[in-house]
């Protein structure tokens, strides 16, 4: 239970030893609190580790959830404790940001499954002592909205202002929307799909051979054995990166050029800018991600399909609906492209729900929601702004 | 498509004014072609309106949803077919049927949709319009359809009884009807109807269908 007060985004005063892991806070669900799993089995016990950032009102109806992406995590607007870097959406969450803090109450934790903190496959199975690796069942986007569900009921939050997230996110903020219509005020949705493409599962069948090709992955025992698939995960990484961003932003930012070199070496170190960009990718990121998570995070995606939840109608998915959505698309990203995000548009339509829908043309592929897009901030802000007078926030 | 004021002002066009007082307070009002949503904005503010829209260009759909506004991109000739019957209490379709592939199909949606549609045209059959054909011998360039031929987004232009003929052959009822002179005066369906043809600029038409 937390205090209103105390919801202030302030960390809990702890020492640097005895801080929890990821400096994040940390809720702890018993064995009589399961969470219950698509697959039909449950994980109990179970932590989430999440980040506040602002004050929750007396009404406590001010709060935003932000669901992450794939390799995301909840440090969305302060500093990420592996990487020392800034939160990944700090252009959008922040004092006077489109998700102004000074407004709203803004949520996020690491996903069931994730590996930033919350129960996933590198953290300890307290049965056997050891990380539950791929022994823990297989996690879906709605088990991961049913934890974070969990986590507001603990947290005595009501219901959402607003659920928001982009590509993985997205897809939690549609099954938010669809599995607990009343909790949600509004929901946008950004650079997503109702269901996983046949080729996006195909390039993440492309990521995750990499990473069980690796001699170090040992069947997914790999912590018990002091090893860590670094070269398949940083393959996984590098293949996928591809796929964010798009051929005319390469091409302006890299072309031809040739990295540290005036002629081509007629080998096969890295020439190409382009190529040295994504061996960087990729070995930075296996420093701050779980190649077994990726795994469950990737298979999360790939059995995403609203739809086919739903009678293969996703009209039907959202019926009844009172949420306010607000779908963005960006016109240069071909992972998650605007026809699958107009597909959610029409279903809502469908269903005579109350919809914006704005495309934003960019070059910068399917990252863009991570960018400084002006439109999209001022769509977002638009957006928010209107419902927050609806819900009487001002 | 046409030009329109800026959306913050709630001094309408003369047309979009007309419609606007037509419209009853807190209903759920659909405007296709809602350019930067002038209508949408002051239907919302004045008359607490679940107001919707759904425009062509990208640019007006983000200064709309900008604004708060619930509004999508979106096609009349290809995504009002998306929508339930009867969602809305008034569908709206402003200066935009010239524009459309299938205007005959547009309306059948429009009915579909809407309890009651308001239509804006521009009228082909405008004394102005009928000069320029005869004595130029050029296709006409009005004030009010400022484009040539050869870039015209409007593609089915009609006259206000070529209007009258479509809803005949549709059965719709027509419940209203009024023409806009050039200097923004409206002409009554009492007017003698060839004068309204000859003089009326623009028409706006309130349709239901023939059972309601």
């Amino acid at each position: 239970m937390v205090k209103t007060a105390e919801a202030g985004g302030k960390r809990p005063k702890v020492s640097a030893k005895e801080a929890p892991a990821f400096s994040s806070r940390v809720i702890k669900f018993g064995e009589d609190e399961p969470l219950k799993l698509d697959c039909g089995e449950e994980i109990a016990p179970l932590e989430i580790a999440y980040q506040t950032y602002g004050t929750l009102n007396r009404d406590r109806s001010n709060a935003i959830y932000i669901c992450h992406a794939l390799t995301g995590d909840q440090h969305v607007a302060s500093d990420h404790p592996a990487t020392k870097r800034p939160g990944w959406w700090t252009l959008m969450v922040g004092p006077g940001k489109p998700i102004d803090t000074n407004r709203y109450f803004v949520i996020c934790a690491n996903v069931v499954g994730g590996c930033m903190g919350t129960t996933g496959p590198s953290t300890l199975n307290p049965k056997t002592g050891k990380p539950h690796g791929i022994e823990l069942p297989v996690i879906t986007i709605a088990d991961m909205v049913r934890a974070q569900a969990m986590l507001l009921d603990k947290l005595e939050i009501p219901d959402l202002f607003c659920v928001i997230g982009g590509s993985m996110g997205g897809m939690q903020v549609l099954q938010w929307a669809v599995d607990y219509p009343s909790r949600v005020f509004t929901a946008v949705p950004i650079a997503t799909a109702a269901k996983h493409s046949s080729q996006n599962i195909a390039f993440h069948e492309v990521g995750r051979q990499a990473i069980v090709a690796d001699n170090d992955w040992l069947g997914g025992e790999y912590l018990n054995h002091d090893t860590n698939p670094r070269k398949g995960l940083a393959v996984a990484r590098m293949a996928a990166h591809i796929t964010y961003l798009s051929d005319g932003a390469l091409q302006r930012k890299f072309g031809r050029n040739l990295q540290d070199r005036d002629v081509i070496t007629y080998g096969f170190d890295a020439d190409f800018q382009v190529e040295s960009y994504l061996r960087y990718q990729g070995s930075t990121f296996v420093d701050r991600f779980d190649a077994n998570s990726y795994l469950y995070m990737t298979r999360a995606m790939d059995y995403f399909d609203l739809a086919g939840d739903h009678g293969g109608v996703l009209a039907n998915a959202f019926s009844g609906t009172t949420t306010r959505f607000c779908i963005v698309s960006f016109t240069s990203d071909w992972l998650f492209p605007t026809e699958g995000n107009r597909e959610i548009v029409h279903a809502l339509n469908a269903v005579a729900a109350d919809v914006s829908f704005v495309e934003i043309e960019t070059d910068h592929g399917h990252d863009s929601f991570l960018l400084e897009t002006t439109e999209m901030f001022a769509t977002i802000s638009g957006f928010l702004t209107a419902a927050a007078r609806r819900r009487g926030l001002d | 498509m046409i030009e329109k004021p800026p959306a913050k002002s709630l001094a309408l066009r003369k047309d979009l004014q007309l419609i606007a007082d037509m419209i009853e307070p807190n209903c759920r009002v659909l405007d296709i072609g809602c350019g930067e949503g002038e209508l949408l904005h002051q239907l919302a503010e004045t008359k607490g309106v679940d107001a919707r829209g759904i425009e062509l260009s990208q640019a007006g759909v983000n200064l709309c949803v900008s604004q708060g506004l619930s509004v999508v991109q979106g096609d009349a000739d290809s995504d009002l077919i998306n929508y339930p019957d009867n969602s809305f209490d008034v569908v709206i379709l402003s200066q935009t049927i010239q524009a459309t592939q299938k205007p005959r199909a547009v309306l059948e949606q429009l009915l579909r949709i809407g309890d009651k549609v308001i239509i804006s045209i521009p009228n082909f059959g405008y004394w102005r319009v009928r000069l320029q054909l005869l004595f130029n011998g050029t296709m006409p360039v009005t004030r009010n359809l400022q484009e040539s031929w050869y870039d015209t987004p409007n593609i089915h232009f009609c006259t206000i009884r070529d209007f009258e003929h479509l809803c005949d052959a549709l059965k719709v009822n027509i419940k209203k009807e009024i023409a806009i002179d050039s200097r923004g005066h409206t002409m009554a369906v009492s007017s003698w109807r060839p004068l309204m043809n000859l003089f009326g600029e623009k028409a706006v038409f309130v349709l239901t269908k023939k059972n309601t």
